[in-house]
């Protein structure tokens, strides 16, 4: 880094005479290297979503011949498509990864089709083919990891109600809400998961709130689906609850209440990007995986999880590993005593159905509107 | 005990060196309004400078990148001027109630009703031609949130509640109104991981000046400051609302209905807000989600404040804030300096151009010949 | 689904009640301190960056030392520095303190951020709580009465300063700096050094009310700490009349209101959720409404206060 800045002091010194405003491409100096740019949504450090995907760019800077500029804090109005545009032009980026939902489309999309030499790749997108080619979609099936800890979870709740504090109830909430749940009733089948949806990503009062509300209820594991866990697992930890962490590992947070929890394995996953992009393979435009592909994991065990759940864990996330067991198999109804998977109908994780969900399954307390 | 720097400096001859030549001494008062906030901006970016040096960061870098990311390229100009356009327009907001002695700091809230109504607007109409539709849109963006601010002032005139609190607290209301529509009653079923309403339909987006991706909003936003300008100082109107905030007292003794200036400036300035909204869902976004809450409106309220509250003054800082906005991406990329610095930096400036509010007048070199 | 424990519809009152003890805490601090400042004839808007600075820098100095009560006095020392500031600005001649407010709300959340960037992962110790609700076997009240040290500390202190306001000297030199410069002056007091105190004062408190936040309850710090609480207190020292006891009670209020939307979740009704989260800022603006009116707006005003004017 510090070649950067005496390159760029020489620099001022020498135009300043000539007046400055020129701009230089300053990637083309190092031929070799390609630059990859991550864009965050919130700060890097917030035990959540966004540590997740810096966790994973972190793993690319360890890469030889690979560069990578992070700019965090970006919302997703038009700045991104300038600090997307900033990147490309002062810094020399090729493949850029805009890490937020909501800078897909129009975003995204928009400077995809005025760079289509480049290579966007956004997480959690719904590619079509109506979109550009040189724009991809990932995501991982982090319900399957929310699915193996609701089993331990289900395992731990010594009062059969589960509580989750979750943002909105769109389907990738919906559908983690209903694995967690799926997977606590292998190990108790009269299990219930109470929901409370703050409205928002990152409300660190409301999910306060919603924690003690849920404690209250008499729920004594929680999980969440919000930017930022760290409020919910902390709050939850010290009203004597056990929690089941979320994004990336928290255990250090609550030691003696983390049981386990549904993490992103996105630093496998952005080196093997890396990897196919600067060897000139094409990087599948709709790309999409669970515990098999190696995209999500799930952490390890808390000391106070029994020998029993393990097992049970473990096998289940071996079925799932190996990729012959289906989490929405029917019969399945919703908590309204609706049908909504019918018993013969088996819809595996790449089933477009599941990304529409729109319903609770039964056993859920709670509403989605 | 007012400090005279006219009298040492006079002491050592320089005066007779830094005093006006008489055709600027006749623009000496004037030239007030320009030179303070001129020295409070360049005195907070020095300060800005010592700040960012004490965590071992060079200054200069930091006035290179600051210089490269809002004017150095023509992509840095661009990026510049997109995002002053909706600042004009939130800024004009809190300038416009300012002439009447109001302090408004509710733009955020109508931007949201703005952009809700545009959006409406364009959904019910999708057999019109773009043109109309459009029209429509800035219409009912206008008129949603000049209404939102227009309740404020009501308030205010006809309950005597707080305007400033009032309409921040309208704020946050306006936010829930947008996520319990968006995600509700106008949501479209198709947006699923992230609730929006429909999109208003590629032929109504508005698009960019020609050769530039800037689009024009900004140049409307120019228009509408360039006419309040007009109104407040060259209307009745617009003298009598200044009238009214110099002092509601004699203004109501002259004779001046002191209510429909309340509620139709506060309508103007909601309607300015409005119209970013509505230009933020034509745009940029196409349709109406949470993405609107961005911060313009605060970002408005700090623009209008640095610019003495005068109309046309909003136009160059709000481009002079959308280009420390602009360039708070390549500080982070370049000086690892986190987002929050621009953050910092705004507030220092605002700071110091406030305190060097009490520099007016005080300087004999401004003061003409007969000092 | 009843269980051992379930208390059935009995849940939102009760969890309204810790609400109004847990969420009050930071409201109750700011709005007494800024009662006093207003009291003292100036206006401080900018306490939500007051109250973001003693956040960050409460859990700093807590995260440093090992010891949470080093952080709530750090804290409150960071708010007698920004309210030092704020009166040190605004008692130059000519300067609008409205826009000073809203200048240092913006300057004190952006120095947080900044200076709070590293704070964001680590755990520091947290304040301790009392249990007051020993007595009982229902978990629910239980852990509503389960109450910080701070918030009795605030509870105790709004009396005390009604007390100050009314018989000692020093409440009697403050309130005529607020009700007539020129008397205070002719008093042979010096307007700005009194507000200056006044201002240092309010801003300690809602330093201490920021520490809470970070310290107690969510008891961490991030970004999203403060969703306009700052600002939604000197709201309240309005509609509270300039009096530390209706302070007292609005913020408890204030603290229900905000606790409403999730308790009524946790019961199964959760149409209309964000509604629900306005309800606060509803709630607030509806009760001004009822109580100002045109004639009598300020009745109880300080006479200097800016916005009187």
């Amino acid at each position: 880094m510090n070649f950067d800045n005496i390159s760029r002091r020489h620099l001022l010194l020498g135009t300043a005479a000539l007046g400055l405003g020129a701009t230089l491409p300053l990637g083309s100096a190092r031929a070799a290297t390609t630059t990859i740019g991550f864009i965050y949504v919130g700060s890097r450090d917030d035990y959540g979503y966004n540590q997740a995907h810096a966790a994973g760019a972190a793993a690319l800077k360890k890469m030889a011949g690979i560069k990578v500029v992070e700019e965090e804090k970006v919302p997703e109005t038009d700045a991104v498509e300038k600090t997307m545009e900033s990147m490309i032009n002062l810094d020399g980026a090729t493949l850029l990864f805009p890490t937020s939902f909501g800078y897909y489309n129009p975003h995204m999309l928009k400077m995809a089709v005025k760079f289509p030499k480049l290579r966007f790749e956004h997480c959690g997108g719904l590619w079509s083919e109506k979109d550009p080619k040189n724009a991809g979609s990932y995501f991982g099936y982090i319900d399957e990891s929310q699915y193996v800890a609701g089993v331990i979870a289900g395992h731990m709740s010594k009062s059969g109600k589960l509580g989750f504090v979750a943002a909105k109830p769109i389907p990738q909430v919906l559908r983690n809400i209903n694995a967690w749940t799926l997977g606590a009733k292998l190990a108790n089948p009269n299990i219930t998961t109470q929901v409370i949806f703050t409205g928002d990503w990152s409300m660190p009062v409301k999910e306060a709130e919603a924690t003690n509300s849920l404690i209250d209820q008499g729920v004594d594991v929680i999980t969440c689906h919000v930017d930022g866990p760290k409020t919910v697992v902390e709050n939850a930890a010290r009203r004597g609850a056990m929690v089941t962490g979320y994004h990336v590992n928290q255990a250090v947070l609550a030691p003696k209440a983390y049981l386990t929890g549904a993490e992103w394995n996105w630093e496998v996953l952005y080196p093997r990007f890396a990897k196919m992009f600067t060897s000139g393979e094409t990087i599948p435009n709709f790309y999409r995986g669970g515990l098999k592909e190696e995209i999500v994991k799930v952490s390890p065990y808390g000391a106070m999880v029994p020998e029993a759940a393990r097992k049970q864990a473990d096998d289940v996330k071996a079925k799932l590993t190996a990729g012959n067991y289906v989490i929405f198999k029917g019969p399945i109804a919703d908590n309204k005593g609706k049908v909504v998977i019918a018993a013969n109908v088996s819809r595996g994780q790449t089933d477009p159905e599941l990304e529409k969900m729109d319903y609770l399954v039964e056993g859920v307390v709670g509403a989605t509107s | 005990m007012k400090a005279d720097v006219g009298k040492p400096l006079a002491a050592f001859g320089v005066g007779e060196l830094l005093r006006l030549p008489p055709f600027g001494q006749k623009f000496g008062g004037a030239a007030e309004y320009v030179v303070i906030p001129a020295l409070a901006l360049f005195g907070s970016m020095v300060l800005f400078g010592i700040f960012v040096a004490l965590f071992g960061k060079s200054p200069l870098d930091l006035y290179f990148y600051m210089y490269q990311g809002a004017f150095g390229t023509w992509f840095s100009c661009q990026n510049t001027l997109t995002r002053a356009a909706p600042l004009i327009l939130t800024a004009l907001c809190t300038a416009l109630p300012a002439q009447l002695g109001m302090v408004i700091i509710g733009g955020e809230g109508a931007l949201l009703i703005g952009a809700l109504a545009a959006t409406g607007a364009a959904l019910v109409l999708p057999w019109a031609p773009p043109l109309a539709v459009d029209v429509a849109m800035a219409i009912a963006g206008m008129a949603g949130g000049g209404l939102w601010i227009m309740l404020s002032g009501a308030l205010r005139h006809y309950r005597g509640v707080n305007e400033t609190i009032s309409s921040l607290l309208l704020v946050y209301i306006a936010l829930a109104i947008l996520n319990f529509l968006v995600e509700g009653p106008m949501r479209d079923p198709t947006s699923l991981n992230k609730p929006s309403t429909r999109e208003i339909g590629a032929a109504n987006m508005i698009g960019s000046i020609p050769g530039t991706d800037v689009h024009w909003g900004f140049v409307f936003g120019i228009i509408a400051a360039v006419l309040s300008y007009i109104l407040i100082y060259h209307t009745v109107f617009g003298f009598a609302a200044r009238v009214a905030g110099g002092n509601i007292r004699a203004a109501k003794v002259v004779g001046l209905s002191v209510g429909k200036l309340i509620l139709i400036i506060c309508f103007l300035a909601g309607a300015a807000a409005g119209l970013a909204g509505m230009f933020e869902v034509a745009a940029v976004q196409g349709r109406a989600n949470a993405n609107l809450a961005a911060g313009y409106g605060f970002a408005g309220i700090l623009v209008a404040f640095l610019a003495r509250q005068n109309p046309l003054a909003v136009i160059p800082v709000a481009i002079l804030l959308g280009g420390i906005n602009a360039s708070g991406g390549l500080l982070q990329r370049r000086l690892d300096l986190p987002d929050a610095s621009v953050l910092v930096l705004q507030g220092m400036i605002f700071v110091m151009v406030l305190a060097s509010d009490t520099l007016y007048g005080r300087w004999s070199i401004f003061k003409g010949k007969a000092s | 689904m009843t269980g051992p424990g379930d208390i059935g519809l009995w849940t939102i009152p009760v969890a309204v009640l810790g609400g109004a003890v847990r969420v009050s805490t930071p409201f109750l601090f700011v709005s007494l301190g800024e009662c006093i400042t207003e009291r003292s004839g100036r206006i401080n808007l900018g306490l939500e960056g007051t109250l973001v600075m003693g956040a960050m820098a409460g859990y700093g100095i807590s995260y440093l030392t090992g010891s949470p009560w080093l952080g709530v006095l750090a804290a409150g020392i960071t708010g007698v520095g920004m309210g030092a500031l704020h009166a040190g600005i605004c008692g130059l001649p000519r300067v609008n303190d409205i826009a000073v407010g809203i200048a240092l709300m913006l300057f004190g959340v952006g120095l947080a951020f900044f200076l709070g960037k590293p704070l964001i992962e680590p755990t520091a110790p947290r304040l301790p709580s009392i249990d007051l609700g020993w007595w009982t076997d229902i978990p629910q009240l239980h852990a509503a009465l389960r109450i910080n040290v701070l918030f009795l500390i605030g509870v105790a202190l709004a009396p005390v300063l009604v007390w100050a306001l009314r018989t000692t000297r020093w409440g009697l030199i403050i309130r005529t700096a607020g009700e007539s410069a020129d008397a205070a002056l002719s008093m042979g007091y010096s307007v700005n050094l009194i507000r200056l105190r006044a201002t240092m004062f309010g801003g300690f408190l809602a330093g201490i009310g920021g520490s809470f936040l970070s310290l107690y309850y969510p008891g961490s710090w991030n970004e999203g700490l403060s969703s306009g609480q700052g600002i939604t207190a000197v709201a309240l020292v309005i509609f509270a009349r300039w009096n530390p006891m209706l302070c007292l009670g609005a913020s408890i209020l204030f603290g229900g209101a905000a606790a409403l939307g999730p308790a009524l979740q946790s019961v199964g009704y959760s149409h209309g959720y964000h509604l629900f989260n306005a309800a606060p800022y509803i709630l607030t603006l509806l009760i001004m409404i009822a109580t100002c009116s045109p004639k009598r707006t300020l009745i109880g005003a300080p006479a200097e206060l800016s916005i009187t004017r």
